[in-house]
């Protein structure tokens, strides 16, 4: 079945808002990163369905797919320091909230 | 010889440097390297002094120019920012006087500074660069560049050497001072911008020309920054806060030649610089001059601690200035110079008065003295001698000034003048007041029973200034003459800009005036 | 420029005091620090008084000379100038904007008032270096005097008005210095003050009549001012707006000359001014200084003879303040303060003489005045002297008996003072009111309160004679021993008794049918102004008749009141009393020299003490002051707030990036 593009980027404009206020709102630092993820992979889908958009069946557009390689190895990379630093924030205090640590105050 | 203005200006600084590499604790051998190198630029400015000519006869003689960067401009090509000094007549007393000046102020140290002396030396030395270079300086940067290099050195004498209040006192005059040049920086990156160039004759000549709104705009800006320095009512309220905190030194420094950086940045850019706005906005200046007379006047009268009282009277001197060099009339802005020497002489003079009272008796309170001319009759006299120049005797220097600016302002604007006059009442009013209750009257107090007269240094240290204070009263010439031919060119600028608004036009004539304005750049 | 040549030598005239002075003023110095090794040192402050007298003797010497070479030359050019000195020039020197040159001019009127300095000035150099013999300050007393004699001179002799000014302010400066000089006792200090403030508010007025002058005529010089107003001169054809200039720059230089002169409303500097040492007394505040507001009218005559509403405003406020000064002068107890007052009030009668155009007239009553006030003085100054510093005239009595001499030589001053027939005083007094009574309209009326100021100067005066040297002694005879003073004090009071009682050759009125050699002298330098007077309003000289009437009743006025004044006081203070009792309010008016001088502190001194408290406390402290620290406490709290936002938790640095990158991709996407 044909899914039409528009509704991959409703879904895409969906899972970005998830990401976005899980990240606000959330105080567990690691569902936080989780949500970074999210972000990123609504972005990645963004960029398929635009690339899906754009091809035709003469030639394909690579372009998208291209991108969305070089975000998720971005969103490996990150999510490994992100969660390093996680490591070492509850070595220091702990605990896993986000405000556990305000030394940065004033 | 273009290589003595970069020695006189460069000079302290090597000293400061030398003196930063002396052993700790060598107390004596760094004050002895500070006198010996203001004397040395006290001897060459003299010389400069003496040599001067009129500089349209040789104008390469008493210029040093060295290119050294470029800003980017709208103009078509790059600014180029030259290294650029020069004597000319505007700024010839107060160079001299500067260097004149310097090694009184160190050898006054003897009696007060005791504690950091190195540090006190190297910043007193290289305040001195920065005030030198101030007034040599002929290009627009170099201006700002050693405008505000002689901030810091007074922030750190104020606040490390001061007295109760030096914190409050210091962060209050840095931070009011620098607002002031910041506005300028402002009117000084628009002049690079639009008009490609950095030179300050080239800008005289240049600028005339501008539309009188744009003139206006930048005449604000600059007469901000210079207001506050001077300072101008309103914005004086930092004077004096600075003063009596200062170290009698700083003091003296500060009111013998840092104020007066201000009033020659008034005549440099704002009058000769800004001809059209200089006579669009001489009402409100000559008011602001006039009243800040009478103000200073009616605030030191009212003051009862020694310091405060000179400290405002300095607001009082510094409004004649101003009164004299906005009426824009020859007499006027002659007057207008000369009294920026005679404050300086005079005011300095009753600094290092009051700091050799203070270091006997460690109080300003007026009521703290009384009668002390009886134990000190020679102190007494320089007193008496130092409060008649600063209230114009005639026949000694303050009088000449104090008439000539009186005399150009009438011409200008009667009503402004007759405000003026106040002063010649009122100054006498505080500071005869301030003199009948420390010198004369019953020596009751026990404490000032044992105060030693003045001691050889002090005397040798007043005596030129005195003998400045008699010269410059009986014969003024020999110093105005010297000024003349610059303040002639001055006189011109605004003659040619009154003709142009006459004319209806907001724009002078294209040409320069007369021959010699050429030979002059 | 006049075409004559110059005479270098007037220059020593003023310059001879100076160098005195300074050579005086090195041996105080030297004394000071013999005194810091020894206290009781002398030093060399002795040979003080010789340098002194040695100058002004030179002084006197080449006044002299001028006045014999101005006889030899023709009347209508009797003018010697001097080299001109530069001394401000601004702009090109060939061409200036505004340039003083410094020029000595002898012409009848500065030689006469010169050798008046210099003359009485020697004798009381002489006289003082009697008087102030054993002072602390004995050598810078003379440097101090000779100082004076020097800025006097050069008042009187400079022909720029700026020139005149350094003179004026120079005789302010050593008035100040001179009545301060016993300044350890405190009010001497305080005196000296308020007469340099004063003067000074005088001094002002004198500044803006020099400017008026300048614009009017584009010179100071006043010889050349005077030339512009001279024989062709027609007052019908200036402008109106011309005339006002000058009715204004002669009303602010009458200013000047109130102040300087003691007139209403600044008067009252003179009489404390009396805590001086009695030679400064006599030679300041009686023989020269004060005269320095008459010369200065006389000098630019026709200046002020352009406008009469001025005219009628000197005499007027001269005929006041001699009103003022001879009433107060009937109840002051200390011998001084009734010389001060008179002094005012003789003042007021040069300036009476000056407003109805007799210019000549109060030259000479300034002669007269000056020989019989300094006798006077240092009569009472001997008597001071005699009576151990004792001035309340109800503690003295009976002293003709003590000092014989002292009491001759005052006697003859004052008679001359008071009038009294055929004295100096009595034809300079005579022939200012007879101008008064020739003039008409108003001047009547002054005429009549000068008559009465007149019989009021006479009473007082015998009044002063009767309790100090009548009647009977009321000093403590085991603790004051009057006695007579020595030669050197009392040889100069006689030469000034004969001055005082055969001066009044200088000036015999018409009806006598001899030459009146002072008008006749001053003729040439009076001329401009009396020329303008009789354009204005010509008017005949008086009848011999007239005249006549007019002197008799002046004898018979001042025989009167003299008489009157000195039976009443021949035998004690008693009168004095009486009036206390019967009349205090009256008597505490009359004492307070009409209570003008409480009526300043109240209306002037304090309102303005109380606005530079306002003007500290208030609009420099609160308003500007507020302003600044209030500019500095904004971004401090500013600054307090925002640091709020660094809280260091991670949701609020979250909220800000995201809510910051929606803010900047929606204008992106909008612009």
């Amino acid at each position: 079945m044909n899914v039409p593009s528009e509704h991959l980027f409703f879904l895409s404009a969906g899972l970005f808002s998830l990401g976005v206020l899980g990240f606000l709102v959330r105080r567990n630092v690691i569902v936080t990163l989780m949500c970074v993820e999210l972000m990123l992979n609504a972005a990645n889908l963004a960029f398929l369905a635009a690339s899906r958009m754009h091809s035709t069946p003469e030639s394909l557009d690579v372009q998208g797919p291209v991108f969305s390689i070089f975000v998720i190895t971005v969103a490996a990379a990150e999510a490994a320091v992100g969660l390093a630093l996680v490591i070492a924030l509850y070595r220091l205090k702990q605990s896993v909230e986000t405000d556990s640590a305000s030394e940065m105050k004033g | 010889m273009q290589y003595e203005l970069v020695l006189l200006t460069f000079l302290p600084l090597l000293g400061a440097l030398a003196i930063v590499f002396t052993p700790k604790g060598a107390e004596r051998l760094q004050r002895l390297a500070a006198l010996a190198t203001t004397l040395v630029v006290a001897a060459l400015g003299v010389r400069l002094f003496l040599a001067y000519g009129d500089s349209a006869s040789d104008p390469g003689r008493f210029l040093f120019e060295l290119p050294w960067f470029s800003l980017p401009s709208s103009y078509g090509a790059d600014t180029a920012v030259n290294f650029k000094l020069g004597l000319d007549g505007v700024s010839l007393l107060m160079v001299t006087l500067t260097a004149v000046l310097m090694p009184i102020v160190i050898l006054s140290t003897w009696g007060h500074v005791h504690k950091r002396v190195k540090e006190f030396m190297v910043w007193m030395l290289v305040m001195q660069t920065g005030m030198l270079g101030t007034f040599l300086a002929l290009d627009l940067v170099l201006f700002y560049f050693f405008w505000e290099i002689s901030l810091i050195p007074l922030y750190f004498l104020i606040g490390i050497w001061g007295g109760e209040r030096r914190l409050y006192a210091t962060v209050k005059f840095f931070l009011y001072t620098l607002a002031g040049s910041l506005v300028m920086m402002v009117a000084i990156i628009w002049i690079l911008w639009t008009r490609g160039t950095s030179d300050v004759f080239e800008l005289i000549n240049i600028l005339c020309r501008a539309p009188l709104e744009e003139q206006l705009w930048l005449f604000v800006a600059f007469a901000l920054a210079f207001g506050i320095k001077v300072p101008l009512l309103p914005f004086h309220t930092w004077l004096p806060d600075a003063h009596t905190e200062a170290p009698t030194s700083g003091s003296v420094v500060l009111a013998g030649v840092l104020l007066k950086m201000g009033t020659y940045g008034l005549v440099r850019f704002c009058i000769h610089m800004l001809p059209g706005a200089a006579i669009e906005a001489a009402p409100v200046m000559m008011a602001l001059g006039a009243i800040g007379i009478l103000y200073g006047a009616l605030l030191a009268w009212a003051q009862d601690d020694l310091k405060r009282l000179i400290a405002c009277s300095s607001v009082s001197h510094l409004g004649y200035v101003v009164l004299g060099l906005f009426a824009l009339t020859p007499a006027g802005i002659n007057g207008g110079m000369l009294q920026m020497v005679n404050h300086g002489i005079s005011t300095g003079l009753l600094f290092l008065l009051v700091g050799m009272v203070y270091e006997r008796r460690h109080s300003r309170a007026l009521d703290a003295f009384g009668g002390v001319a009886v134990a000190m009759p020679l102190f007494a006299l320089f007193w008496v001698i130092t409060t008649l120049s600063s209230v114009g005797l005639p026949g000694l220097n303050g009088f000449v000034g104090e008439y000539l600016v009186l005399v150009g302002a009438f011409q200008a604007s009667p009503l402004w003048a007759i405000v003026g006059l106040s002063g010649v009442i009122f100054g006498a009013v505080y500071m005869l007041m301030a003199t009948r209750r420390m010198l004369f009257g019953a020596l009751d107090k026990p404490e000032n029973r044992e105060l030693t007269d003045l001691n050889a240094r002090e005397i040798g240290l007043m005596l030129p200034l005195v003998v400045l204070v008699v010269w410059l009263g009986v014969s003024p010439n020999t110093f105005m003459a010297k000024t003349q031919p610059s303040i002639e060119l001055v006189n011109l600028r605004i003659a040619e800009a009154r003709r142009a608004a006459l004319a209806g036009l907001d724009a002078a004539p294209t040409a320069p005036a007369t021959q010699r304005e050429e030979s002059a750049r | 420029m006049p075409p004559s040549p110059s005479h270098a030598w007037l220059w020593w005239i003023p310059l001879l005091p100076l160098i005195g002075s300074v050579l005086c003023g090195a041996l105080h110095l030297a004394t000071l620090s013999a005194r810091k090794r020894d206290p009781q040192a002398k030093g060399p402050a002795g040979l003080a008084p010789l340098i002194a007298c040695a100058a002004m003797a030179g002084a006197l010497a080449l006044a002299v000379k001028g006045l014999f070479d101005l006889r030899a030359l023709d009347a209508a050019a009797r003018i010697l100038n001097s080299t001109s000195w530069e001394w401000i020039t601004v702009g090109d020197p060939r061409q200036p904007w505004f340039e003083v040159d410094l020029r000595l001019v002898l012409d009848p009127l500065s030689s006469t008032l010169g050798l008046v300095i210099t003359g009485v000035g020697l004798l009381i150099h002489i006289y003082a270096s009697g008087y102030m013999k054993g002072d602390a300050g004995y050598a810078k007393f003379f440097a101090y005097l000779n100082l004076f004699v020097f800025a006097m001179l050069m008042l009187v002799l400079s022909s720029s008005l700026l020139g005149v000014f350094v003179g004026w302010e120079g005789v302010g400066l050593c008035s100040y210095l001179l009545i301060g000089f016993w300044y350890e006792k405190g009010w001497p200090a305080e005196a000296a003050q308020k007469a340099f403030i004063t003067n000074r508010v005088g001094d002002a007025c004198f500044l803006i009549g020099s400017f008026l002058l300048l614009r009017l005529f584009g010179t100071l010089d006043m010889h050349e001012i005077v030339a512009r107003m001279g024989a062709d001169f027609r007052l019908d054809a200036v402008s109106d707006d011309v005339k006002l200039n000058i009715a204004l720059a002669a009303l602010f230089l009458f200013g000047g000359c109130c102040g300087k002169s003691a007139q209403m409303p600044l008067f009252t500097w003179l009489p404390d001014a009396m805590a001086g040492p009695t030679p400064v007394s006599a030679l300041i505040h009686a023989a020269t200084m004060v005269t320095s507001g008459i010369y200065l009218v006389v000098r630019l005559n026709p200046l002020f003879a352009s406008s009469p509403a001025v005219m009628t405003l000197i005499s007027g406020v001269g005929v006041a303040t001699a009103l003022i000064g001879g009433s107060t002068a009937l109840v002051q107890r200390d011998i001084k303060k009734v010389l001060a007052y008179s002094t005012v009030s003789q003042l007021g009668y040069m300036f009476l003489g000056l407003g109805t155009g007799a210019f000549g007239a109060a030259v000479f009553h300034l002669v007269t005045h000056a020989f019989f006030k300094a006798l006077l003085f240092l009569g009472a100054g001997s008597v001071i002297h005699g009576m151990h510093e004792e001035q309340d005239m109800h503690k003295m009595g009976g002293l003709r008996k003590h000092m014989p001499q002292t009491f001759a030589t005052f006697l003859a001053g004052a008679a001359a003072l008071s009038g009294l027939p055929l004295m100096s005083g009595f034809f300079s007094k005579d022939e200012i009111i007879a101008h008064t009574f020739n003039s008409g309209g108003v001047y009547y009326a002054f005429w009549i309160v000068g008559g009465l100021t007149a019989a009021m100067t006479a009473y007082y005066t015998w009044r002063m004679v009767a309790l100090t040297f009548f009647g009977p002694e009321r000093f403590d005879h085991h603790h004051v021993h009057p006695h007579e003073s020595p030669a050197v004090m009392t040889v100069p009071l006689m030469v000034l008794a004969v001055l005082s009682v055969f001066g009044g050759v200088l000036g015999l009125p018409p009806v006598f049918h001899v030459a009146h050699v002072l008008n006749d002298w001053l003729a040439p330098v009076v001329a401009p102004g009396v020329a303008i007077l009789n354009q204005l309003h010509p008017h005949e000289h008086l009848s011999h008749a007239t005249e006549w009437v007019l002197l008799g009743l002046g004898a018979a006025v001042a025989l009167a009141f003299a008489h009157t004044g000195f039976r009443t006081y021949s035998a004690g203070p008693e009168p004095d009393l009486a009036i206390g009792r019967g009349a205090p309010g009256v008597a505490a008016f009359l004492g307070d020299a009409w209570s003008i001088d409480s009526a300043y502190s109240r209306v002037v001194i304090l309102p303005l003490r109380v606005f530079a408290f306002v003007v500290r406390f208030i609009v420099d402290q609160v308003v500007i002051d507020g302003l600044v620290n209030g500019a500095g406490s904004l971004a401090k709290n500013f600054a307090l707030r925002a640091r709020g936002m660094a809280s260091g938790q991670l949701d609020a640095y979250a909220l800000w990036m995201g809510g910051g990158a929606a803010v900047i991709s929606l204008w992106w996407m909008w612009s």
